[in-house]
């Protein structure tokens, strides 16, 4: 098996595991992580894809690496602002998470292990 | 085929229609919150002079412009294009966003005598990245650039949608970035599989040398699921409403009218750009059933809301199912294409307009009333006639009524749908347009009634002439002369492969 069908595998499971957590989490910070986990798959996938690519004396096609730096700064960019949403949306309601039912029945420590 | 695209006469036109807000952002930043307003307002009869340019250059030449940044042709370097979708899309928005923003002056203007906050600053510096990033989108040639230029749409948009600062935007906020953020990974891992395949993300080199690999399947459907979810398409709606309903009202008719659009573009971009030759009868019907779905699911939702900006909000849901029956519609080589396109195109404009109409007015009867209880609209009509005029004139194109531009584009749609044999379509349509008509009347029955109102303060007339202008642009879009669709047919790339197998 070559090297980069082993990392495809790996860019494959990364997203599978974020596009998980995406569904079974309700808190937006372990959304964001998951966001974050897909992000490092696809990122992974424009390596491959660079690899792949490589011609003359290159060993890599630099046009998908350029992506990937945008594509990162990008993500760090959105990590930021969402982290930064987050922590107004806890300081200005005390909660974690946007579960609606939660929302409506407010409990006293729902979430705080999560923090 | 020209093997190397180079730039074309008005070029620099279009990294002018980028520079422009970009450099009014920066100098915001730099000379502090009592100026941001200023550049804001001062750049926009700029930025409309810009775009009227690029309209009459493609006009004129009756091809897209184009501009190689940095003089390197495709593959190597980056083009930006702009043909008449562009051209057209670019005007709207220069026409949208001072609106928005002289609308604005009255909750977030700070004379001299008021203390500078940041929430001020915060909506002028958005409002502009808005602009700069819709330009992105509508001239951008290249997938990866119509990447970047979704986030930096996002990114501008979601602190809109939040900037009043109360908890609950917050939450809708919070929950409109994490659809957006998905989106655009999911649109990104397309452009890798893409890139993969054919080593280009050029739109114009794709398409030359687009072949129906399996990639190309895998990247499609990655692509048009981020955007869609972007787009708020059913079922990935739910962000929407309490993001755009929660918004200051000139921000919602930005978000609202605008924004939703630009992930849209990017959609069509991709289908009929990039993707044309690609054998997807499966993938038009996909989209345009989900289109219906959100025409019968928002259309209904929004005659049950209780709030006139949760109804206004649910309502788009629905119009923007209407712009996904141009896939089914206007996808092919078939005479009735034409048709399809034009309504879709016309959709999205008088869409746009009427929206914004509606929001602003929504957010002046909210000033003037104190809330925006459809059940204690009683009377409201008489208090504020003009208000309701243009509640009516949006509402009029929302239905389809004639003459409104949301009739020109429902009527062509529905003529294509009829050409093509494609009749289900057609029942989409009508039905969306009695349930649009049963909610517009929801607003203004109430209101008609001689029921005596009190108002907590007058309405502002100057906000009253720009909610009332915008809507007069829907209805006037109904009278759109020929010329118009010339227009938005230039570049459109069913017309110019047509002799390609």
């Amino acid at each position: 098996m070559s090297p980069w069908i082993i990392a495809g595998f790996v860019g494959a499971g990364l997203v599978g595991l974020g596009l998980y957590a995406l569904v079974v989490n309700a808190q937006p910070l372990r959304k964001l992580l998951a966001f974050n986990l897909i992000g490092s798959g696809v990122f992974l996938v424009f390596g491959i894809v660079a690899r792949r690519g490589a011609v003359g004396p290159f060993p890599f096609d630099p046009v998908p690496q350029a992506m990937v730096i945008t594509g990162i700064v990008v993500a760090f960019a959105a990590s930021a602002l969402a982290v930064a949403l987050m922590l107004r949306f806890a300081e200005e309601t005390g909660r974690v998470t946007l579960d609606p039912d939660v929302w409506t029945k407010p409990k006293p420590d729902d979430g705080a292990e999560d923090q | 085929m020209t093997p190397a695209e180079t730039t074309t006469a008005g070029g620099a036109l279009l990294v002018l229609a980028i520079l422009l807000p970009a450099a009014g952002i920066l100098a915001s930043f730099a000379l502090g919150g009592r100026n941001a307003e200023k550049i804001a307002l001062g750049s926009a009869p700029l930025a409309l002079l810009i775009a009227l340019a690029i309209l009459a250059e493609v006009w004129r030449s009756g091809r897209p412009i184009v501009y190689a940044i940095a003089g390197l042709s495709p593959p190597l370097g980056i083009a930006l294009r702009a043909d008449g979708i562009s051209a057209a899309m670019l005007v709207t928005t220069a026409l949208i966003i001072p609106a928005a923003g002289l609308y604005a002056r009255a909750g977030f203007a700070t004379p001299p005598e008021k203390r500078e906050s940041r929430k001020a600053l915060t909506f002028w510096i958005m409002l502009q990245a808005i602009s700069a990033a819709l330009a992105i989108v509508f001239v951008s040639g290249d997938l990866f650039n119509l990447y970047v230029a979704l986030e930096l749409l996002t990114f501008a948009a979601v602190p809109l949608a939040c900037v009043e600062g109360r908890a609950e935007t917050y939450a809708a906020a919070l929950r409109y970035l994490l659809f957006a953020l998905f989106g655009s990974i999911f649109y990104l891992l397309g452009c890798a599989l893409l890139y993969g395949a054919f080593g280009t993300l050029d739109i114009a080199l794709l398409a030359e040398r687009m072949r129906p690999l399996p990639a190309v399947t895998a990247a499609a459907a990655l692509m048009t699921a981020g955007l869609l979810a972007k787009t708020a398409l059913f079922p990935l709606h739910i962000w929407l409403p309490p993001a755009h309903a929660n918004a200051p009202a000139p921000a919602s008719a930005v978000l609202s009218g605008l924004v939703v659009k630009g992930s849209f573009f990017l959609t069509v971009r991709l289908w009929f750009y990039v993707l044309p030759a690609l054998p997807a009868a499966g993938f038009d019907a996909i989209l345009g059933a989900l289109g219906s779905a959100a025409v019968v699911f928002g259309s209904v939702l929004a005659l049950r809301q209780a709030r006139l900006k949760l109804l206004i909000a649910y309502s788009t849901i629905a119009q923007i199912g209407y712009l996904f029956l141009i896939f089914p519609l206007a996808s092919g080589l078939h005479p009735w294409t034409v048709d399809g396109w034009n309504g879709g195109m016309m959709q999205v404009l008088a869409h746009a307009f009427a929206k914004a109409a509606m929001f602003l007015a929504a957010g002046l009867l909210y000033e003037s009333l104190g809330h925006d209880k459809i059940a204690k609209f009683s009377g409201a009509a008489r208090a504020m006639p003009m208000t309701f005029l243009t509640l009516g004139l949006g509402g009029l194109s929302l239905m389809g009524l004639p003459p409104s531009g949301g009739f020109a584009a429902k009527w062509l749609l529905l003529r294509a749908s009829v050409a093509s044999g494609q009749w289900f379509w057609a029942l989409v349509l009508l039905a969306g347009g009695l349930l649009a008509a049963g909610y517009v009347y929801r607003i203004l029955a109430p209101a008609l009634s001689s029921h005596p109102v009190v108002l907590k303060a007058p309405p502002r007339r100057a906000g009253e002439a720009i909610a009332l202008t915008l809507a007069l642009v829907a209805v006037a879009l109904g009278f759109a002369p020929e010329s118009f669709f010339q227009l938005i047919a230039i570049g459109r790339p069913g017309l110019a492969t047509a002799g390609l197998p």
